[in-house]
């Protein structure tokens, strides 16, 4: 942990070298992720609500959403670089260290640019949170926690397998991004909106509605049973999956020539 | 110490012809091509031994050192590194070996050295004052008192290796692999590097298996060589045993004044002018001493050289002989 937070330092000196492009880079994260919140304000100008969610309700879904996807992008952005990671022999080096794979790939690029999207996640929870009209016990404190904690785990997960396919191959890893960004983008609105095929993706094989729709509907109250509060948790067994493939695309991994 | 026993690598490669249609179809159906890189490969290599592995590109040295540092997991056969399978076991292997790549950095691009080694410390976590004293030996011995504030970036070729090789060894590694230490280095940097490395051998007794196109290192460094060739081993033994197979042939050059002399049997010119003469010596026929007497006899003979077949050309002799 204290190695953890040495690579953060010496990722944040060398990145404060270049004091312009780290400002710009964060405020274009900003940006980009306020376009999705344009577009749900844009929708309830002419709509009061979407299969019966208020604006407030869709905000809170959509904060939760980015807030998790961006704790999970802030940690896990060495995953994204990963298939570079692979092609540049870096790989190699870390295999050669005395330390478990995962918090080297972690450690080896943290983009601290990604906080405009963490910032734009924690701003919209203070607008919303007061706004929700939602009366805020500690069962549903708790609730709002799990979701984001076991969101960011979720996508964190789906960072992991994302990466362990460029073992297999560097090309064609678009599709997962049908997934994560993918993922990130519908989660603006609960899934259910989308028809019930979807929903059940999302819940079975994707489980990102069990911390997005499901809590959600406790939160707003429409289902008091614990169950649905506790739902996030039922998305945990997801990383044993993603991380038997990691480990799989390790055994088969080929190396470049020098 | 290091066993390795019937190891098999293959790969599995997507072959695809150039051409637009080509690639389309392939996009469907792929043709793959099973490449062996290792064939079988065993040796072992004792404590404290200095090895050079020697092959023509191509040949599996980097395959094999990779699955020895528990990169790559083979596709068959046995690995033992101090009792371990350096893949199953890979963070307890990783203490006990050093790795250097030629041609890539195992420092931090942006921070300066002393930083990077700093990081290194706490990677292997080696207590203090074992850090302390191995820095402060490696620096004296590498010369890097005055790089050591330098990002890595800005470091010559020359600089960023000594600072790859002391990298490598702080945290005392019992084995040290090195591909390709000397790659791309002056002349100057090649020497220090060779002797830091011979020296290390001796004084730590770290055992080094060391691959390298350069066979002056081989030369200088290694007493035994095994050489790969298409994934198998083809030679095990040392620098004179290999020299010894090779031809035996050697030239003399003479500088001399007076006329041209003639030449006896078992001896052919290779380059005559007026005052300079050079033969070829077929060993069986003519010794290097009968030639000398032969010529110092017609005429006065101001200078002599005597050269046997170089290694780069032992080498390549080597690499037609056994068509790799």
């Amino acid at each position: 942990m204290r190695l953890y937070l040495k690579f953060v330092v010496m990722h944040l000196q060398s990145q404060m070298q270049y004091k312009v492009s780290f400002f710009l880079m964060t405020l274009g994260q900003f940006l980009v992720s306020f376009t999705a919140l344009l577009g749900v304000w844009f929708m309830f100008t002419r709509f009061n609500e979407v299969e019966g969610f208020s604006f407030q309700e869709v905000l809170l879904c959509l904060a939760t959403m980015l807030m998790a996807f961006s704790l999970a992008e802030l940690f896990g952005r060495g995953f994204d670089h990963f298939p570079r990671i692979i092609s540049n022999g870096e790989l190699d080096r870390m295999l050669v260290r005395p330390r478990p794979l995962v918090p080297q790939v972690l450690v080896s690029l943290i983009e601290f640019s990604r906080l405009g999207r963490l910032v734009q996640a924690v701003l919209v929870f203070c607008y919303v949170i007061p706004a929700s009209n939602i009366h805020w016990t500690y069962d549903k404190v708790i609730t709002l926690c799990l979701m984001v904690i076991c969101g960011s785990i979720v996508f964190f997960c789906l960072f992991l397998i994302y990466a362990a396919f460029s073992f297999f191959t560097i090309e064609g890893l678009e599709f997962m991004n049908i997934f994560t960004d993918g993922g990130r983008e519908f989660g603006r609105y609960p899934y259910s909106i989308y028809g019930r095929d979807v929903l059940r993706f999302f819940t079975y094989i994707i489980p990102l509605a069990l911390f997005q729709y499901y809590p959600l509907l406790y939160l707003l109250g429409r289902e008091t049973s614990i169950f649905f509060m506790l739902m996030p948790l039922l998305a945990l067994p997801f990383a044993i999956p993603a991380f038997a493939f990691w480990r799989y695309g390790l055994s088969k991994y080929k190396s470049t020539g020098s | 110490m290091i066993q390795l026993e019937g190891i098999n690598k293959t790969f599995r490669v997507a072959r695809r012809k150039s051409g637009f249609g080509r690639a389309v179809k392939a996009l469907f159906s792929r043709e793959y091509e099973i490449i062996h890189a290792l064939k079988d490969v065993s040796f072992t290599i004792g404590e404290g031994e200095m090895v050079g592995y020697i092959g023509p590109n191509g040949a599996g040295k980097s395959t094999t050192i990779k699955i020895m540092c528990g990169i790559l997991t083979p596709s068959s056969g046995v690995c033992k590194i101090n009792g371990r399978t350096p893949w199953r076991d890979r963070i307890d292997h990783a203490r006990d070996i050093g790795v250097v790549f030629g041609q890539r950095s195992q420092l931090w691009w942006d921070v300066p050295v002393c930083d990077s080694f700093d990081l290194i410390r706490d990677i292997y976590k080696v207590d203090a004052r074992q850090y302390k004293r191995n820095l402060q030996e490696l620096v004296a011995l590498l010369g890097l008192e005055e790089i050591l504030k330098t990002p890595t970036r800005t470091l010559s070729l020359g600089q960023r290796m000594r600072c790859e090789l002391a990298a490598s060894l702080l945290h005392s590694p019992k084995i040290l692999f090195l591909d390709e230490p000397t790659i791309g280095l002056d002349a100057v940097s090649k020497i220090a590097v060779r002797q830091f490395i011979k020296k290390l051998n001796s004084q730590r007794g770290t055992t080094v298996i060391l691959t390298t196109h350069d066979m002056q290192d081989i030369e200088a460094l290694t007493e035994r060589i095994l050489l790969i060739g298409k994934g198998r081993i083809l030679m095990d033994g040392s620098l004179e045993e290999l020299k010894k197979r090779s031809s035996q042939r050697k030239t003399i050059i003479f500088e001399y004044m007076g006329p041209e002399p003639t030449l006896s049997t078992g001896m052919t010119s290779v380059e005559v002018r007026p005052g300079r003469l050079v033969v070829a010596l077929e060993p069986d026929s003519c010794s290097v001493s009968a030639a000398i007497a032969h010529i110092s006899k017609q005429v006065e003979v101001k200078d002599i050289s005597v050269s046997g077949i170089s290694s780069e050309e032992m080498v390549a002799g080597l690499y037609r002989e056994y068509d790799i």
